[in-house]
């Protein structure tokens, strides 16, 4: 069983909790998820590693509430348990002095985007940050992010915070005015392949980080297949982070809305 | 005196009735069914059904105690060599294990060994399983890494041995393939939990949800323990590499058996992991694995499950029973078929697959005989869900976190025949050093490395 040892309510449906899982918080690097389990009739879900503290031995996850399992841990409060917590999985981010790097954070992307942002930063990166999210209640860990990154943007979809629109038209005008060496981006797969097309057109390299459905998170189930390059690898092993000019979106946007209707059916039961 | 030819049968549900339900399919034998069946074993002095048993079981030994009316003592008997005995009584292949050797078989049918070993295992379970005493301990650490059957055997006779085991569990269950891999209907969750256990009041401890490879690494468990032995198995799902294959609606049988075994799918929404199957549902290749998908579809209320198989019903390598059990379930058995391609409609749902059909040809090194496909004989089959079980092979994790441990091509362990690998103190066994077998022979390999891992240890 694994403790909840602090709660934050970041927005009306995104909420942080840390976790006391000593094994997990000691391994834990930059671009890992864990898989948990909240009880013994729960769906397992995967989830990105937002930071972790191996001193303390907790991790902390954040997350949007969008189906029956995620509501119901946003009930959950300080004292709570987990029944399983496993990890860390996937590979590492792949964390090295670039130069100059753009991260790309969309909604709740922008959380497992911040080990990411301080890890580049510290291996010595000139750090460019946007974020992005449909109005600015929805946007995570600003000043967080803005302390690791030399150069700091923000978008809405609807104007309310930052520029007006898209996180990749910030990234078309930066594109245009400076060299980049590598692009970093992690939200909502229509997002993600945006970023790529616009990126590829310029031939920089960009990474994202993929969040198909996944069920063991350690390689024996394939439920997180996705074509990369023509080729199938699982996320949970090969990934989460993939060359984002050779990722298959919409085999990926296929593949998530598998069990759209189950979740529907599970949310409308549970009353949430 | 003579000797009754045939086996007595195994009452069990009916077709219609079982493939509505997820309960065991056999009922299993009564005490006086049990004892005369065991009357039919001849007591051979040279007892060949033993030899051809992995985990070494004295069979005469305590099939003579459940004809004389003693059960605990025939549990006794098993229990000096087998700890999971309700696991090896149901999915053991005893055609080709200890009933293939017995000597009856030159009249008539085997004594049913299996059955009688499972019939003990049931007996002592219901009555409440006591463990032996505990030895002297050792003061030596050991750590197995998997609780599948190789692991959960070692660990068992690790511990009988006196020394302190520790296993450590990717999953949130005990088990592996026993509770992820064969479904309820064949091999009950509960029954594994109690052997289980039994194997815990031995005095092995397990972790679970820790990845070894990941959440700790085998070389930070040779510092902490005296020996680690590795039994994590044949994980890795194969797959037919045809096109369509990552199309909604295909699923590896490894994903749709662990939604539906370990969590419980088939019980949602109460339980929360769900499973979407169509009314036709079609199931490649025809192992065990792939008996197990084909039932199982039926049981969720597929219309049609069929299994498309690219060799004869000789070549079939899962167990007779499984086959049977699924013919009477009526599975359809498509046969010398191939699947070429995957197609789906125009938002990427499955709908059909096409294949072609094969004739054999030549024998090839396996020893059967090789499917030749026949040019021009493309057919389409409508399809609303596939199902691909055409094996696994070894998971590559901790292999691939250890740059000196000797890998073999097909990416298992190499080991000699006690499980030691290239590096001292770290054995390995199972599926993950043969690559996927069967239960038996990962029960078998899980109890020579505890022989092996107690000698070396002794030694020090």
């Amino acid at each position: 069983m694994y403790p909840i040892v602090e709660k934050k309510i970041l927005s009306n449906n995104v909420k942080l909790l840390k976790i006391q899982a000593p094994l997990v918080a000691k391994k834990a690097l930059p671009g890992q998820f864990i898989i948990l389990r909240i009880d013994e009739k729960g769906e397992r879900i995967p989830l990105t590693i937002a930071d972790s503290n191996p001193k303390k031995g907790t991790v902390t996850i954040i997350f949007l509430e969008v189906g029956k399992t995620t509501k119901q841990l946003g009930t959950l409060n300080v004292g709570d348990f987990l029944q399983n917590f496993a990890g860390p999985l996937g590979m590492p981010s792949d964390v090295k002095k670039y130069g100059t790097v753009v991260c790309v954070g969309g909604g709740v992307g922008i959380a497992p985007l911040y080990p990411i942002v301080k890890a580049l930063k510290e291996a010595g990166n000139h750090v460019i940050s946007i974020l992005g999210a449909k109005t600015k209640d929805l946007l995570l860990l600003e000043k967080e992010i803005q302390d690791f990154s030399d150069e700091f943007y923000i978008t809405t979809d609807d104007g309310s915070k930052g520029h007006k629109g898209f996180v990749s038209d910030v990234l078309q005008q930066i594109i245009n005015k400076q060299r980049i060496d590598m692009v970093m981006a992690i939200g909502p797969i229509i997002m993600m392949k945006v970023v790529s097309s616009l990126t590829k057109q310029y031939n920089i390299k960009t990474l994202v980080s993929l969040n198909p459905i996944m069920v063991d998170g350690t390689g024996m189930c394939g439920g997180c297949r996705v074509s990369i390059d023509g080729k199938t690898r699982f996320a949970c092993v090969d990934g989460p982070e993939f060359d984002g000019h050779m990722v298959d979106y919409d085999n990926l946007m296929l593949r998530n809305r598998r069990f759209v209707h189950a979740e529907e059916e599970a949310c409308k039961l549970a009353g949430v | 005196m003579s000797v009754r030819k045939t086996k007595h049968e195994m009452p069990e549900q009916e077709p219609k009735e079982r493939i509505k339900n997820f309960k065991e399919v056999p009922y299993g034998y009564s005490k006086e069914i049990a004892v005369e069946e065991a009357k039919r074993c001849l007591q051979c002095k040279n007892k060949p059904c033993m030899k051809g048993c992995p985990v070494e079981i004295d069979i005469p030994g305590f099939i003579n105690c459940i004809a004389e009316g003693d059960f605990e003592k025939a549990a006794e008997v098993i229990k000096a060599k087998n700890n999971l005995p309700a696991i090896s009584g149901r999915v053991c292949p005893y055609e080709s294990q200890c009933e293939g050797e017995c000597t009856l078989k030159k009249i008539g049918e085997p004594v049913g060994i299996g059955r009688l070993e499972r019939f003990i295992a049931d007996y002592e379970r219901e009555k409440g399983k006591k463990p032996p005493q505990k030895p002297a301990s050792t003061g030596k650490k050991v750590a197995v890494v998997g609780a599948g059957p190789a692991g959960l055997t070692c660990a068992g006779d690790l511990a009988r041995m006196g020394h302190a085991v520790t296993v450590f569990e990717a999953l949130h269950d005990p088990g592996g393939v026993l509770m992820y891999g064969i479904p309820e209907f064949r091999l009950p969750k509960a029954i594994v939990k109690s052997e289980v256990g039994y194997v815990k009041s031995l005095g092995v401890d397990i972790h679970y949800d820790v990845v070894v490879g990941k959440t700790i690494t085998v070389l930070e468990l040779m510092e902490e323990f005296d020996a680690v032995f590795i039994g994590t198995g044949a994980g890795l799902p194969n797959w037919l590499k045809i096109p369509g294959e990552n199309l909604d609606g295909v699923y590896s049988a490894n994903e749709f058996l662990t939604r539906v075994n370990m969590m419980k799918a088939y019980r949602f929404p109460e339980y929360d992991t769900p499973v979407k199957i169509g009314k036709i549902v079609v199931t490649f290749g025809a192992g065990n694995v792939a008996m197990d998908c084909a039932r199982t579809a039926l049981r969720l209320g597929a219309e049609k499950s069929y299994i498309l198989y690219r060799r004869t019903e000789a070549e079939m390598p899962a167990r007779t029973e499984e086959i049977e059990h699924a013919k009477q379930e009526g599975v359809i058995f498509k046969l010398l078929t191939a699947p070429i391609r995957f197609i789906g409609d125009e938002k990427g749902i499955l709908k059909e697959v096409e294949y072609l059909k094969m004739t054999l040809g030549e024998p090839d090194e396996s020893g059967r005989r090789r499917p030749v496909p026949i040019p021009g004989s493309e057919e389409k089959l409508a399809i609303d869900t596939a199902l691909v079980a055409i094996g696994q092979s070894p998971n590559p994790l901790i292999p691939q976190t250890m740059k000196n441990l000797k890998i073999g091509k097909h990416g298992n362990i190499i080991t000699d025949d006690e499980g030691r690998t290239s590096i001292p103190g770290v054995f390995a066994g199972g599926d993950i050093a043969t690559g996927a077998a069967t239960v038996i022979l990962a029960m078998g390999a899980g109890k020579r490395a505890a022989r092996a891992i107690d000698a070396d240890l002794k030694n020090r």
